[in-house]
């Protein structure tokens, strides 16, 4: 245990807040098991990624500059999303390249901004957070977390530590399962035919879960499996580590 | 005939088409699966391969940012070395150029090797109403020339056939026997094209490099063809796209090592060419050498702070073989000569945006483009400011409508996530109407664009019965 209690401002995430605050819950759940000290600022809404992926960057660049204020003293901000993460850190620079001022203030929070596993392996130093998930799980790497962020033993290294687990690696595992923010409503035939095989090579993994960090993932994939009725389940890896 | 133009507004129903054909499906996805992997095993082992990628993007970008200068460096060292040197600004200038060389030697036909600069230039087409005729002579470009087809890969333009359908191809328009076997298949297109290297007067190639301080073409290619087209007839032209330039020969021993690895996984391709000049005195060679310098929209791209990062592209097609939407949709459903991410980039930024408009949204923005690329170019991140733009520019006449649509919602979206409490009145409101359309947590059917797009293929999770928001009050301590 940290001889100081850490504070961190928890950043829900639209999709956490209104689809699934189950899995806010359970991550606020393991954070505070931790010994950490959870707090939430209730005039947050949308991180801005809609609105950047689809080309909108002024209606981006209002919802951005918003989070800049409300986080602007947190020591730290987790969300439970790569997606998000990514936004802040890798895009909001960018979407505020031509002000110097509001470009450094982004710089400065995508250093305290954390996606949720990155902040209990790396920040924490947490890999065993006590929970136990006797299923067998393959784990669903995000394009974001994987590539923009570099995120992904973090994960593994979480679940690994999960009493009972038994992991799976699924075929092509670096591989995009089709969400893509606005591209899973601009091309669907594309976006259904990617989940498509995602689905198929966790089938064929024997893994009784498909776990994820991104919200946006789980419930493109969630919804192809439900249509089909596919004998699988996702979850979010909070929702793994939250288990006792 | 193949088709004209940039065709990139009917991706949506061409990539349906692409979805619906089994047989397409397996061609795009073993081929490009197959030159992934070569490229992994080609990689594995280069000691400093990743340093090789910095370097190559270091040099594409000192050559981009100074092209003005090594393009007048480039001309002068291939006019000392006794070659000619051809301005043209459109793709119309390309062929009139071409043709113009062809009519003054009096030739009605000559041997062409793959150059992606001819196809985006249509360069056949063009020739082909003046009388003057194109052999193809790349076994891809051969195939796909027969079938009346584009090329459907960078690298490897036939990928989209099947041995049966080059079979097929053969008996009709070569009058072979009937053979599916790839050599066999081979020997015919060698028999056939071997005559047409004997009587050709004149030979016409693209360039996979330029060298500025020698004035050198430098040509990289598996069959041999391009030797032939380059070494065997008496006029050699060479179409260089002014962003193929390089500075010094010895940078070749940085790309050479990363094109042939990333593109098919080889350490060298079979036959690489270096030819600086026509045949001095006493040499073998051609008599002529007309290097064309091809704009054709790459100034109006370089104007582009954020977007000229594209032309740093080498043409390895190693982003194709990564690109998971690639291989569900293939090269002809982006409508124009290059396909995948990087034509997905060069398409809008050659032709304006306004052909090219739903390219940019082609992509989930994985990020497998930019692992592969051997120059790094941050090939999502240029998609993203592509979109930017896109939305700058009128929608084409068909999809207006949704356009609108579109802006206003974003408009509303924005104006209500500034404020947390039309944020929760929305909310609230949604959930209010939810039990219309939900089934046991579940919406299978959304009637609003642009979400319809979503139910498709996939059921929509019903909104949660509380917001975080809500539950946070029971559980803040």
């Amino acid at each position: 245990m940290s001889p100081q209690k850490l504070r961190v401002a928890f950043f829900v995430t639209c999709l956490g807040d209104q689809f699934f605050p189950d899995v806010a819950e359970c991550a606020v759940k393991v954070l505070r098991r931790r010994g950490v000290e959870v707090t939430f600022n209730p005039d947050q809404t949308c991180c801005g990624q809609p609105a950047f992926n689809t080309g909108y960057r002024d209606e981006a660049r209002t919802v951005a500059r918003r989070v800049l204020d409300l986080f602007n003293d947190a020591d730290y901000v987790v969300a439970p999303s790569g997606s998000c993460t990514t936004m802040v850190r890798v895009f909001y620079p960018e979407l505020f390249a031509d002000d110097p001022k509001l470009a450094e203030s982004a710089r400065q929070l995508g250093t305290r901004f954390y996606e949720f596993s990155e902040f209990l392996v790396k920040v924490l130093k947490a890999q065993n957070v006590g929970a136990r998930f006797p299923h067998r799980v393959a784990y669903h790497d995000s394009c974001h977390l994987l590539r923009e962020l570099g995120v992904s033993e973090e994960p593994r290294a979480l679940l690994r530590a999960v009493d009972g687990i038994e992991m799976v690696e699924i075929k092509d595992y670096r591989l995009c399962c089709g969400f893509g923010g606005t591209f899973s409503v601009k091309f669907p035939e594309v976006s259904v035919a990617m989940g498509q095989d995602k689905i198929e090579a966790a089938l064929a993994s024997g893994a009784e879960y498909l776990v994820a960090n991104d919200s946006g993932c789980l419930m493109h994939l969630a919804s192809l499996i439900h249509r089909q009725g596919a004998p699988l389940k996702t979850m979010h890896l909070a929702q793994v580590l939250a288990q006792t | 005939m193949a088709e004209t133009g940039v065709q990139s507004a009917h991706i949506h129903e061409r990539a349906r088409a692409v979805l619906r054909d089994a047989r397409l499906q397996d061609a795009y996805q073993s081929s490009t699966l197959r030159l992934y992997g070569k490229r992994l095993h080609g990689i594995e082992g280069v000691p400093g391969f990743e340093r090789l990628r910095d370097r190559g993007q270091a040099i594409k970008r000192d050559v981009i940012e100074h092209l003005d200068t090594y393009v007048d460096q480039f001309a002068a060292s291939v006019e000392r070395h006794g070659g000619q040197v051809h301005w043209a600004a459109t793709g119309d200038e390309v062929c009139a150029v071409v043709r113009e060389i062809a009519e003054r030697a009096g030739v009605r036909e000559f041997v062409k090797a793959k150059t992606m600069v001819g196809e985006e230039v249509e360069l056949g087409a063009s020739l082909a109403a003046a009388g003057i005729r194109a052999l193809e002579t790349d076994l891809g470009e051969l195939i796909v020339q027969l079938a009346g087809d584009r090329p459907a890969h960078i690298v490897a333009p036939a990928i989209h056939k099947t041995r049966q359908d080059v079979s097929d191809l053969f008996v009709e328009h070569l009058h072979s026997e009937r053979t599916t076997e790839p050599e066999r298949l081979t020997a015919i297109a060698r028999r056939t094209l071997r005559e047409s290297f004997a009587r050709a007067e004149m030979g016409l190639s693209g360039a996979n490099f330029a060298v500025a301080e020698t004035g050198t073409i430098v040509l990289v290619e598996n069959e041999g063809n391009i030797r032939f087209c380059t070494t065997m007839p008496r006029i050699q032209v060479a179409l260089v796209g002014i962003e193929k330039i390089i500075p010094r020969l010895s940078d070749l021993a940085v790309f050479l090592r990363l094109l042939g690895r990333s593109g098919t996984g080889q350490k060298l391709t079979a036959y690489t060419s270096l030819l600086t000049g026509p045949r001095r005195p006493g040499e073998d060679g051609p008599d002529e050498l007309h290097v064309v310098m091809v704009d054709n929209g790459r100034t109006a791209a370089l104007a582009d702070k954020v977007m000229r990062e594209a032309l740093y592209c080498i043409r390895c097609g190693a982003c194709l073989n990564a690109c998971p939407v690639y291989r569900k949709i293939g090269g002809h459903a982006y409508g124009w000569v290059y396909s995948g991410p990087i034509g997905a980039l060069v398409t809008p930024q050659f032709n304006g945006i306004g052909s090219a408009r739903e390219l940019p949204f082609a992509s989930s923005l994985c990020g497998a483009c930019r692992e592969v690329c051997p120059v790094r170019i941050n090939i999502p991140d240029l998609l993203l400011h592509l979109r930017a733009e896109a939305q700058k520019h009128p929608a084409p006449q068909a999809s207006q409508g949704a356009a609108r649509l579109e802006r206003a919602s974003m408009r509303v979206w924005a104006w209500a996530m500034q404020r947390p409490w039309v944020y929760s009145l929305g909310g609230r409101l949604l959930r209010l109407a939810q039990p219309l359309l939900a089934h046991q947590g579940w919406i299978h059917h959304i009637p609003l664009f642009p979400v319809s797009g979503w139910t498709e293929g996939r059921d929509f999770p019903a909104l949660a019965a509380k917001t975080f928001h809500e539950r946070w009050k029971k559980i803040q301590k």
